[in-house]
């Protein structure tokens, strides 16, 4: 928390300049507009937006998985369209992602494989040697006992922290999350935040070091007191809502409608 | 509004065209279907090109992973499919070889049995056989388990790891399935040739072992070695590469994979049949 609010100086870790987010499905549509957004080491953001508002769509755009209809998107300072595939796979190594609704985990595989498979496909070694490390990582989500078990056969919040794991055994710079506490229990919902702000603060996974973090949410309440920086998506717009203190005093009449509820 | 009134690009127009409803002529009807393959052909081919390259450029790439990938399909499609390439081979030898010769030694004809084993069964039905059973069985699989992993977004998922997912998922079947058509179509020949000789035994034709095996034997030429080589490893990539790019090339809503695996059938037999008629061509000018 003894972070600054506003952006240092450092060079952005990912930028969007001037872009419009692209649907998944239909690539020429336009889901938000000109979206300018700076993600600097450390930074632990918020974005929020209602349902279709196009939060998982912005959010896989900054992962660098979709590209913007227009405007430029830049990754560890490298505009994205410039890099050869080999660049972008190695960028993206660098980046974890939590998708949405049980995080796509590969149902046919254990949860240990499922989280030992980025390991052993990065460090070229069998899943022997990634025991521990997976065991380590699975221990620090609360999902050390159902290794053995299949992915599929967990119910989601379960799913939702392996792929927590999965992307958390990169020991990535950046984590992004989509809306990681949906459909959660209130119990679940203080494991996922307080968790989120021990690897934002620097956890003995991360070797003490800060992890960025932005996570998208259907409603900021719940973030108030995490996250650091605010955004918002409605309308086909993007609106940078500042630190907490701009937060509670912003005159976005869709967003205090939400706080307020 | 410059803008708006410029000409779409080709490709764009061709894809609006390709899109559009069949009309009632039947030479539209005709076009349509001729423009549509060539849109396959053209994507399958860009698949094919882009599954070569990662081939060759990440073969030792995270090799510990990989490697094993491809054991598992050879396994899969290979050492499963032996029981049924048994029977299959077990059946052409009974059904066609024991019945050919036994004809031709009827008709006097005895000294073409060894040609005529190699250009039916060696040459021609044996790697073909191999590569539709493989098919069958095999090739529907991957399309249903791509197409179902595309639409859960389990290949997002790898690309979001850093791992290429023709590196992962297409590469060790590709490798997989032209090996394993390969050992089949060789365990296929053996099996048809054995039950083949067990069926003339049985019909009472005057013919040793010795000299039935000679005759065949004789009648093979070194390229007839290299033909089946080249001809299942073909058969193989040619199905891997049809069958994954239904299952990964487009985002498949599930109802949709039983349709994409019926076309990924369809199409891998008229691949097949094309590259084995090229293999003829070639054959007949060397």
């Amino acid at each position: 928390m003894a972070a600054p609010a506003e952006p240092v100086s450092t060079p952005p870790l990912i930028e969007l300049r001037d872009a419009d987010i692209a649907s998944a499905q239909s690539p020429d549509t336009a889901l938000v507009e000109n979206v300018n957004w700076r993600l600097h080491p450390g930074d632990f953001w918020a974005v929020g937006g209602l349902q279709w508002a196009g939060k998982s769509d912005w959010l896989t755009t900054v992962a660098g998985l979709q590209r913007p209809a227009t405007g430029q998107h830049l990754l560890f300072g490298e505009p994205t369209p410039a890099m050869t595939q080999v660049e972008l796979l190695a960028a993206r190594r660098r980046i974890g992602l939590v998708f949405e609704n049980g995080g796509r985990l590969f149902s046919h595989l254990t949860v240990e494989e499922n989280v030992a498979l980025p390991f052993c496909y990065h460090h070229n070694c069998p899943k022997d040697e990634a025991r521990e490390t997976v065991a380590a990582v699975l221990q620090l989500t609360g999902v050390g006992e159902l290794a053995g078990q299949l992915a599929g056969q967990l119910n989601r919040s379960w799913r939702q922290r392996v792929a927590l794991a999965r992307a958390l055994v990169l020991q990535p710079e950046v984590l992004l999350l989509d809306n990681p506490l949906a459909g959660l229990d209130p119990r679940q919902t203080r494991w996922w935040l307080e968790t989120l702000d021990a690897l934002n603060a620097g956890h003995a996974w991360m070797n003490g070091r800060p992890l960025t973090l932005v996570a998208t949410a259907d409603e900021l309440r719940l973030w108030g007191t995490h996250a650091r920086r605010f955004g918002w998506l409605q309308d086909r717009r993007w609106l940078d809502l500042g630190g907490r203190a701009e937060l509670a005093a912003s005159g976005e009449p869709s967003l205090q409608d939400i706080l307020a509820a | 509004m410059e803008k708006a009134s410029a000409k779409p690009g080709a490709a764009a127009l061709l894809q609006a065209v390709a899109t559009l409803p069949l009309p009632q002529g039947y030479l539209n009807f005709v076009g349509r279907l001729i423009l549509r393959f060539l849109q396959t052909a053209q994507g399958v081919g860009a698949f094919a090109l882009i599954t070569l390259g990662v081939t060759f450029t990440k073969w030792n790439t995270s090799w510990r992973v990989i490697h094993p990938l491809i054991r598992a399909q050879i396994d899969r499609a290979g050492v499963r499919l032996l029981p049924g390439i048994a029977f299959l081979g077990l059946a052409l030898g009974l059904v066609i070889v024991g019945q050919t010769v036994s004809i031709l030694n009827k008709f006097g004809a005895g000294q073409y049995t060894g040609t005529v084993m190699v250009t039916v069964l060696i040459r021609e039905l044996g790697p073909l056989a191999a590569a539709l059973l493989v098919m069958a069985r095999v090739g529907t699989a991957i399309v249903i388990e791509l197409g179902l992993s595309r639409a859960q977004g389990e290949v997002e998922a790898l690309e979001a790891l850093g791992i290429d997912p023709v590196h992962y998922l297409v590469m060790p079947r590709v490798i997989g399935l032209a090996g394993a058509i390969f050992s089949l179509t060789v365990y296929l020949i053996i099996v048809a040739l054995l039950s083949g000789y067990l069926f003339i035994f049985l019909q009472g034709v005057p013919l040793l072992p010795g000299e039935y095996f000679d005759l065949i034997a004789r009648a093979l030429l070194w390229e007839d070695f290299v033909l089946i080589g080249l001809k299942t490893l073909t058969f193989g990539t040619i199905i891997a590469i049809v069958t994954c790019y239904h299952g990964l090339a487009q985002r498949l809503r599930l109802e949709e994979v039983s349709e994409a695996t019926t076309h990924a059938v369809a199409q891998s037999v008229v691949g097949c049949v094309l590259a084995d008629a090229l293999f003829i061509l070639v054959y007949i000018l060397m």
